[in-house]
């Protein structure tokens, strides 16, 4: 017998009962649908994390003074002696090191003719924007002599244009951050935010501006700077290139061997990794959970076939009096379950899909469906289908005939 | 006759036996019965209930296999036939038709004429005309696209009938065809049973009323799970 003339009769087997298929479905609905939104959901976050690494670079290590502990008292990030430019021309110097820029920011009021905005000040070289493949969308970034003799220039980030320009032409004004004039020579492309941190809330100014005319200089150490951003060479371990990098440093401030170092380094993109990992295995758990109903409805699936069967004895008996096999019986209540749960995984593909813009659109989580999620969702149920029908099928296939033609 | 030859006759039984269980005890159903029914035979099979008459009809239907003894049907020893080949021998050398019709609720008339031929092995093109040819046949060309509940119970058995012989069988077996009718649709039924085996198909049915069994041209009376009378009837009643 033929599946196509199996599928058409067991669809018409579940449309005379519309009601108690609908009921029965409604388990496979439920579990495709939330496989399918948590995997929407999961991939959602894997695409954002995807991005936001490549946003930032994925060989780009950021070098702060301070450790978080030393001799069991915790400083945090920036608490120690800070680096200086020579320590950053020494980083720059190193063969495996493509760019660097040392960092200077504070806090700033950046008021234009019309608007003030309390935004974050950041003094750079003219490196920084390369470690952070980050151009200017209009207008230009600063040359390294601009960044070398403090010119009175600023590159800003597009919430601050906005927030100070609301009508635009932000290009070529003049602003004051904290009483000093600069001029805007450039706005930034938009980067969006990492973290808690919106990057496209700052204003970028030469390294020796900040420090002398905004942010102010440090009393110990000369020409310093708070964190140095490095870039890398392609292809070098970042494992080892941290290695490297802090022996040299190392020396520079002299530490003692085996003492604890006074600064540390990190990738930007290993920190959003790891937070994408626990985001993963959020989303496997509750993939699984997922599953876990969708088994359940095919429990449900599996009863309802063995109702079936059962108020079809006779039938059956008919079936088998008329020529049918025991394959055939098998066939056609197997066709008639695995029909059950892919109807119940189209509609749950349907809503999961619904589910998973929503969950994107109200949750602000990030969701992406693939064709390769539908499939392993639709796929799924059929699974079920095939799995749960499979008893109930087997048990009217074994049927003895006259018994059923018998059955009342 | 040697071992391996079948008996000539199209349906041929040789010392079957039909042992139930029913608890510890044993029913003896069938108690070595052996019977040659020929080609082209009209027979009706009697008795009370209890007397075996039901268990050789499943025997005969290949629905179910003798405790012991060996059958024939159509030249093919049932018992090293497996369940697969004994469902294909029901569905291309058997029809049957029951006393409560067991037509599918549903599906019309014609879905239901058709249905054997879904289960035939070999591919069938034109299962639409074949169908509709049996119901015009047993003349319900006007009632294709009805469905039982839209038809009385003389017509129902008359789609049963139709799905009996929509895959050309040589025998046509009745259980009690017309219990659930009224006298004048028995004559209905009947008749049309008559002219069937006129066209050469041989026919069997059960029965324990004298007026269904007088149109056969063979009487089998069954009693205690053995033949008690088997008599032809030359003047069988013809429709």
């Amino acid at each position: 017998m033929k599946v196509g003339v199996a599928a058409a009769s067991a669809l018409e087997a579940l449309l005379s009962n519309p009601m108690r298929s609908l009921l029965t479905m409604l388990g496979i609905i439920i579990g495709v649908a939330s496989v399918m939104t948590m995997m929407a959901i999961g991939e959602g976050a894997r695409i954002q994390i995807d991005q936001q690494i490549a946003s930032v670079g994925s060989n780009v290590l950021t070098m702060s003074p301070g450790n978080m502990s030393r001799g069991g008292r915790s400083f945090g990030g920036g608490s120690g002696k800070p680096f200086n430019e020579a320590d950053v021309a020494a980083i720059r110097g190193l063969s495996i090191v493509d760019a660097a820029s040392g960092t200077l920011s504070g806090g700033v009021t950046a008021v234009s003719d019309s608007a003030n905005w309390a935004t974050q000040v950041l003094g750079v070289d003219a490196d920084y924007f390369t470690v952070q493949n980050w151009d200017a969308a209009e207008g230009r970034i600063f040359t390294a002599q601009e960044a070398g003799s403090g010119a009175l220039v600023a590159v800003i980030g597009k919430t601050v244009a906005d927030n100070l320009f609301p009508n635009g032409g932000a290009l070529g004004q003049r602003i004051r951050l904290d009483g000093t004039p600069v001029e805007i020579i450039g706005l930034l492309g938009e980067k969006g935010t990492s973290g808690p941190f919106n990057r496209d809330d700052q204003v970028l100014v030469p390294l020796s501006l900040s420090r002398n005319r905004i942010v102010g200089g440090n009393k110990t150490v000369a020409r310093h700077v708070n964190r140095v951003e490095i870039l890398v060479q392609d292809g070098v371990d970042m494992e080892d290139a941290q290695t490297e990098i802090g022996d040299m440093m190392r020396e520079r401030r002299r530490i003692q061997p085996g003492a604890e170092a006074d600064f540390r380094m990190f990738s930007v993109a290993d920190f959003i990794r790891a937070r994408g990992e626990a985001m993963n295995t959020m989303g496997i758990l509750l993939a699984f959970t997922a599953a876990v109903s969708l088994i359940v409805g095919g429990v449900g699936v599996m009863n309802i076939m063995l109702v079936s069967v059962t108020e079809r004895t006779r039938e059956i008996g008919l079936r088998m009096a008329i020529g049918a096999r025991g394959g055939d019986i098998l066939t056609q209540f197997l066709v008639e379950a695995v029909s059950l749960c892919a109807i119940g995984g189209l509609i749950g593909v349907v809503i999961g899909f619904g589910g998973a813009l929503g969950a994107a659109a109200v949750g602000g989580w990030p969701a992406a469906v693939s064709p390769f999620i539908v499939g392993i969702a639709f796929g799924a149920a059929a699974l079920v289908g095939l799995m749960f029908g499979f008893f109930p099928a087997r048990r009217a296939s074994r049927l003895d005939p006259i018994q059923a033609l018998r059955h009342d | 006759m040697s071992a391996g030859d079948p008996p000539p006759a199209l349906i041929a039984c040789r010392d079957v036996t039909k042992v139930y269980r029913m608890g510890d005890q044993e029913v003896h159903a069938l108690a070595g019965v052996t019977l040659d029914i020929s080609a082209g035979e009209f027979v009706a099979i009697m008795g009370p209930s209890g007397s075996g008459k039901s268990s050789l009809m499943n025997l005969i239907g290949a629905l179910d296999r003798p405790t012991s003894g060996e059958m024939w049907i159509a030249g093919r020893g049932l018992s090293q036939m497996s369940s697969d080949e004994l469902a294909d021998l029901r569905n291309e050398t058997l029809g049957f038709v029951f006393q409560q019709f067991n037509l599918l609720p549903r599906q019309s008339a014609l879905a239901n004429v058709k249905l054997p031929l879904r289960y035939a092995r070999t591919e069938v093109t034109d299962a639409d005309a074949r169908a509709a040819e049996c119901l015009e046949l047993v003349g319900l060309g006007d009632r294709m696209d009805h469905r039982p509940m839209q038809l009385s119970g003389g017509q129902q058995q008359r789609v049963a009938i139709a799905r009996a012989l929509v895959n050309k069988p040589r025998i046509l077996l009745a259980d009690e065809p017309t219990g659930a009718l009224d006298t004048r649709t028995t004559e209905e039924i009947m008749g049309i049973l008559t002219q069937l085996n006129r066209q050469g198909i041989t026919i069997i049915v059960v029965t324990h009323e004298s007026e269904v069994a007088e149109y056969a041209s063979r009487q089998i009376h069954f009693r205690d799970g053995n033949i008690e009378v088997d008599s032809a009837r030359p003047n069988a009643k013809r429709a």
